[in-house]
């Protein structure tokens, strides 16, 4: 019946690449009012490209664009929103300091003939809308008092309400409970009974198979299937997002990977009932010495959070840490870093100085191991030197600013850092995100090399491929909890998925 | 690979001077500024590019220079120390109230030996900055609310102690250090340069200023690289009070008496030398070489501004002025390294 009429959204031929690389080949989509299409896809593969271009967000493209049978090109994210196209980003962008009801009429408050904001009617029509959606928050508490998952449903209810034709919705289920979930699908088949069209993103297969009408999967930048969703199951969709078959050039890790026996190798670290707020719950598991643990988990399910915990910047709600036996309750990131813990955050921005030199970024993290008092730049230097050398960071240039490097090499001298005197415990998120093939492997034969040092390490990736490369066991992170923990048997990226 | 790192020294050089001038624009706009205003003094009245007048300048900016070592620490961690000037009052007043006064004053004060008096007061200033420190880091007031506070709470303290009168006896260390000289040079601008050249050394050769630099520069980055951010806050909040206090003592010694309210200007000159240098608000870049170039310009400015005939009401705005515009020269400097590093 849908395939009667006309869509209110067509999008044909549609490329994008960011300097150089292709994000988006050729893709055609289409969208009808009164559709829930959910989108699949391995982070990378070019979702939310596709989403940012129907919402404005990114302007340059090549392809056709269409909206009820018109072309259109927008110029900026309000030209879609004129068009009655809203989206929620997977980021949380709300206001945390102002009341629920300013942050569901954000920019759009009920005014008076004076201008002035009339705060009863907002309160009684957020109270409102906030009630379809199952919600009895007092519209006038300040947001950021409530939990994460709550914010973002009063996020969701701001772009559900705005009066919005077409709406997008990327990985809106992260942070949310179960009855959560449930209360946002049931508001999203009312939108759908009012004619609205709602794009939904999510890692969650089941998610999208219990909501969405239709599915599109998409791979390395391409559509490769479109179906309806009820004749379609998890495992067929798992199969189309990694791609079966030997185009691709990377190991695809869709074949079952044989996991080694645990070792019995002293225990390094034990983490025993750690919780934290609304993002993780009762966390216990151990690293030992001469292993790489794997912790697997879709974006925001706590990987970040627990790294944190690990070495000193978050402090838990609950639960304890264990390094070689002796119990510690972090103070600062120093006291992690006195005790044997190193941890290499995901992010480059916050991890490195931009606008010192390499050796400077390299030696900081041991100034105190070389020099008392007075600092030893010849001997940093040499420090510096030795491990670029190993880490074949390039340009070989210890005195340029870090700033100059490229993102894999910048990446390396993050690791760099904490080479000379080896830690007890490496912790390393996303550490081959955004890395070409040939920093990726020099990133894992490093691991592999630390590894048989004796150090214990723990990798927390979003990649299925980062943590089957490298991990020896594999626990997976859900919705903050440990669902699951893969050793000394198969794995592939399908039973990972699976699991999450 | 040797090949590859002459190519690249070589394609370092072929970048060429313009981008080298532009990520140095820092350094380089207020030394252009200082040789600007001396030249334009130096046509303008003959008698201020003289030997004594350089005498005059250097004094003049001596106390500031003090206060202003510390403040640099503070500023390079993208900090900010608005008690500099209450904290020097305070100290400046301390030493003189534990200092046997002449019979006429009638202040209810201390006397106690000259050695005491000192320790005391350096005490009470770094007491003082240790409640700034404990309010940035313990608690996590933001330092310019924290030491909005301590402005007040300093000079209430100093209040309390004078009760609006004015003392004029220090311990004679003091009175040496602050009016005395040797072969014809003020203590005070020796002692300037002392202690800026070992905010100097302290910056540029020890790990505690590799730390400040660090922090200053990117604050996520040093904690992730196991620092111990807040002792290091801690510290240069404390630094400050330390060289705000005997900036405040010797000034006290200079001006001859100890009241209320007498180091006021000395909170806006210290921030304007020090960021007029070229040390960027925004921290980790910058340093004692550029608060010595800012207290020079503001020296020759406040200094030359009194040779020629120019309306006394007038060179009020006409320092504002000079100082908003060393401000956006300091935001533009920062935009083109960026710039140029990314």
């Amino acid at each position: 019946m849908r395939e009667d009429r006309s869509p209110i959204l067509e999008l044909q031929g549609i490329t994008k690449s960011f300097g150089g690389v292709e994000a988006l080949r050729g893709v055609d989509f289409a969208l009808h009012a009164g559709e829930i299409h959910g989108l699949v896809g391995e982070n990378g593969a070019g979702k939310s490209t596709l989403m940012k271009i129907i919402a404005g967000v990114h302007t340059e493209f090549s392809g056709r664009f269409l909206i009820d049978g018109q072309e259109r090109h927008f110029r900026s994210a309000r030209d879609a929103h004129a068009a009655g196209i809203a989206m929620v980003h997977q980021e949380l962008s709300v206001a945390p300091d102002l009341t629920v009801a300013e942050n569901v009429f954000l920019g759009n408050q009920p005014t008076n003939a004076l201008g002035l904001v009339q705060w009863r009617r907002m309160a009684r029509e957020a109270g409102e809308q906030l009630a379809r959606l199952g919600l009895d928050v007092d519209p006038m508490s300040r947001l950021g008092d409530l939990s994460i998952g709550l914010q973002q449903l009063i996020e969701i209810a701001r772009v559900l309400f705005s009066g919005a034709r077409i709406v997008i919705l990327d990985e809106p289920t992260s942070a949310l409970s179960p009855p959560e979930v449930e209360r946002l699908f049931t508001t999203l088949r009312r939108l759908r009974e009012e004619g609205t069209a709602i794009v939904f993103i999510s890692h969650f297969i089941e998610d999208i198979l219990r909501v969405s009408d239709t599915v599109t999967v998409f791979r390395n930048g391409r559509k490769v299937a479109e179906t309806a969703s009820a004749a379609t199951s998890k495992g067929a969709l798992i199969e189309a997002m990694i791609g079966r078959g030997g185009e691709a050039l990377e190991h695809s890790y869709s074949d079952d990977l044989m996991l080694p026996t645990p070792s019995d190798s002293p225990v390094v670290l034990k983490v025993d009932q750690l919780s934290l707020a609304r993002s993780l719950k009762d966390i216990s598991f151990e690293a030992r010495a001469g292993e790489v643990l794997g912790i697997y988990g879709f974006m925001g399910c706590g990987q970040q959070e627990l790294s944190r915990i690990l070495f000193g910047k978050l402090k838990p709600d609950a639960g304890t840490l264990a390094v070689e036996g002796t119990p510690k309750t972090f103070a600062s990131t120093a006291a992690a870093r006195r005790a044997g813990v190193a941890l290499v955050p995901e992010s480059r921005r916050d991890m490195l100085f931009h606008q010192e030199p390499v050796y400077k970024n390299i030696s900081i993290s041991i100034l105190d191991r070389i020099s008392s008092l007075l600092l030893k730049p010849a001997q940093e230097r040499d420090i510096a030197k030795r491990q670029v050398e190993q880490l074949q960071i390039r340009p070989p240039v210890v005195g340029l600013d870090l700033g100059m490097l490229s993102g894999g090499n910048q990446q390396k001298v993050a690791l760099a850092k904490w080479l000379t005197y080896p830690p007890k415990l490496l912790v390393l998120c996303e550490p081959t995100r955004g890395m070409d093939v040939g920093a990726k492997n020099d990133v894992i034969n490093i691991v592999r090399d630390l590894r048989a040092k004796g150090l214990a390490i723990i990798v927390l990736s979003t990649e299925p491929e980062t943590v089957l490369s490298l991990a020896d066991r594999i626990l997976v992170l859900k919705r903050g909890a440990l669902v699951r923990e893969f050793k000394n048997e198969p794995v592939s990226k399908d039973r990972l998925l699976e699991a999450a | 690979m040797a090949s590859s790192e002459t190519a690249l020294a070589a394609g370092q050089r072929a970048r060429g001077l313009a981008p080298f001038l532009r990520s140095q624009m820092r350094n380089i706009a207020p030394f252009l500024t200082l040789i600007f205003l001396s030249g334009f003094f130096a046509l303008a009245s003959p008698s201020f590019a003289t030997l004594d007048n350089l005498g005059n300048i250097l004094t003049q900016v001596s106390v500031t220079g003090i206060i202003a070592v510390g403040l640099t620490f503070v500023i390079l961690c993208a900090e900010i120390d608005l008690s500099i000037a209450s904290i020097a009052n305070v100290t400046g007043i301390a030493v003189a109230y534990f200092t046997l006064q002449d019979s006429y004053v009638n202040i209810a004060n201390i006397p106690l030996p000259g050695a005491v008096a000192i320790l005391l007061s350096i005490l009470l200033c770094a007491l003082l900055g240790l409640v700034n420190a404990l309010g940035l880091t313990v608690i996590g007031i933001p330092s310019f609310i924290m030491t909005l506070a301590m402005m007040q709470i300093a000079a209430g303290v100093s209040a309390l102690l004078v009760r609006g009168q004015i003392a004029y006896k220090v311990p004679s260390l003091i009175t040496t250090l602050g009016s005395g000289s040797i072969g014809g040079i003020p203590w005070l601008v020796i002692v300037a340069a002392i202690m800026l050249l070992g905010g100097h050394l302290v910056l540029t050769y020890t790990r505690f200023g590799r730390y400040v630099y660090m922090v200053g520069g990117n604050r996520e980055a040093a904690e992730y690289s196991g620092l111990n951010v807040k002792l290091i806050l801690g510290a240069v909040m404390v630094i400050s009070a330390v060289c705000s206090g005997i900036g405040g003592m010797l000034g006290v010694a200079h001006f001859g008496s100890a009241q209320q309210n007498e180091f006021d200007t000395y909170l806006l000159d210290s921030i304007a030398a020090v960021v007029v240098g070229g040390t960027s608000l925004f921290g980790g870049r910058g340093g004692i070489g550029n608060t010595i170039v800012g207290l020079f310009v503001l020296g020759v400015l406040n200094n030359g501004l009194d040779h020629v005939n120019i309306d006394s009401f007038l060179k009020i705005l006409i320092r504002g002025l000079i100082l908003l515009a060393a401000l956006v020269i300091n935001v533009y400097a920062q935009r083109l390294r960026e710039k140029a590093v990314e």
